[in-house]
């Protein structure tokens, strides 16, 4: 149980204190190795809860897709990130005052707050006690037979958003020598070469 | 406090989630910080709905999660395609600067 609560005060604390880091980190890069070291942190906390699907899914699509996506972002932009930071002495005590009344709120919620009795009764998708099937059996059979159809939709959502990608970012470049191999294939003799009789001592 | 409950992770999850916020006012100039923000939000909610998930004893909350994961990765592709062609349109990110279709 002491294992457990070090491993917890670890992870959280390293997840918050790179969180932290991601915001106000002076590079954008160092602030993307920091969110990957968040990420990393709270798949963690979710083998702690037991979740390990998720958490090897965090790891896989966070840090492996995203954060390495907008790495990419990061180094292919030539911004010159110094004027980018301009603002943010300015918006300190704003970003600061507004940050800390909504953790208020949320403490204040979090003081009074208790699990309503009929919500155990309403629990749809109970995790059997002492069962031999891992997380990962377990969600694949709720995923794959009761919630198929989002499931699905959640698949048309990725391919909605790579259509997007491609089309917002494909661009027609004029100017650029490409293979066209139709038209090559297509092109006769008559339509490229022309003889011309060139009479002696005149020229073309 | 050796006894880890529920409440340990909605305060790490509401800390994160604040810490998103605070970011995204903090780099008003900087897209790329703002995108980075919403992910440490979205990943705030995940936590929570693992939580709940384990406090309970439901697996719901974790079907939930993967859902958001997913969409916070389309998310994330699109709102980087988006920032790649402004960039390449206007020569910056900054935001405050994104006021071209103001009447």
């Amino acid at each position: 149980m002491i294992l457990q609560a070090i491993a917890f005060y670890l992870f959280a604390f390293i997840a918050v204190a790179a969180a932290v880091m991601v915001v106000t980190a002076r590079n954008p890069v160092h602030s993307v190795l920091f969110l990957v070291l968040t990420f990393f942190n709270a798949a963690g906390l979710f083998v702690l809860t037991g979740a390990e699907f998720l958490a090897m899914i965090l790891v896989i699509v966070y840090v492996g897709a995203v954060a390495v996506l907008f790495l990419f972002v990061v180094m292919m932009l030539d911004i010159n990130f110094v004027e980018l930071r301009e603002g943010f002495q300015r918006y300190l005590p704003i970003g600061g005052l507004i940050a800390a009344i909504l953790l208020g709120e949320i403490v204040f919620v979090g003081g009074i707050w208790a699990v309503a009795p009929e919500v155990r009764g309403a629990l749809t998708e109970r995790v059997p006690e002492g069962s031999a099937l891992t997380n990962t059996e377990m969600l694949g059979r709720l995923l794959y037979t009761k919630y198929v159809y989002l499931f699905q939709l959640a698949g048309m959502v990725l391919f909605v958003a790579m259509v997007g990608a491609i089309v917002l970012t494909l661009r027609q470049r004029p100017g650029v020598r490409k293979q066209k191999i139709g038209e090559q294939v297509r092109r006769r003799r008559d339509e490229t070469v022309e003889l011309k009789q060139v009479r002696p001592g005149e020229g073309v | 406090m050796w006894e880890i409950g529920l409440a340990h992770y909605l305060t790490v999850a509401a800390i994160l989630f604040t810490i998103g916020i605070f970011g995204i006012f903090l780099n008003r100039k900087n897209v790329i910080i703002i995108l980075m923000s919403v992910e440490l939000i979205l990943l705030a909610v995940n936590i929570n709905l693992v939580a709940f998930s384990w406090a309970l004893k439901d697996l719901v909350g974790q079907i939930f999660a993967m859902f958001v994961l997913t969409v916070a990765a389309a998310e994330a592709a699109i709102g980087l395609a988006i920032l790649v062609i402004y960039f390449r349109n206007r020569g910056s990110i900054a935001v405050e600067d994104v006021n071209v279709m103001k009447g």
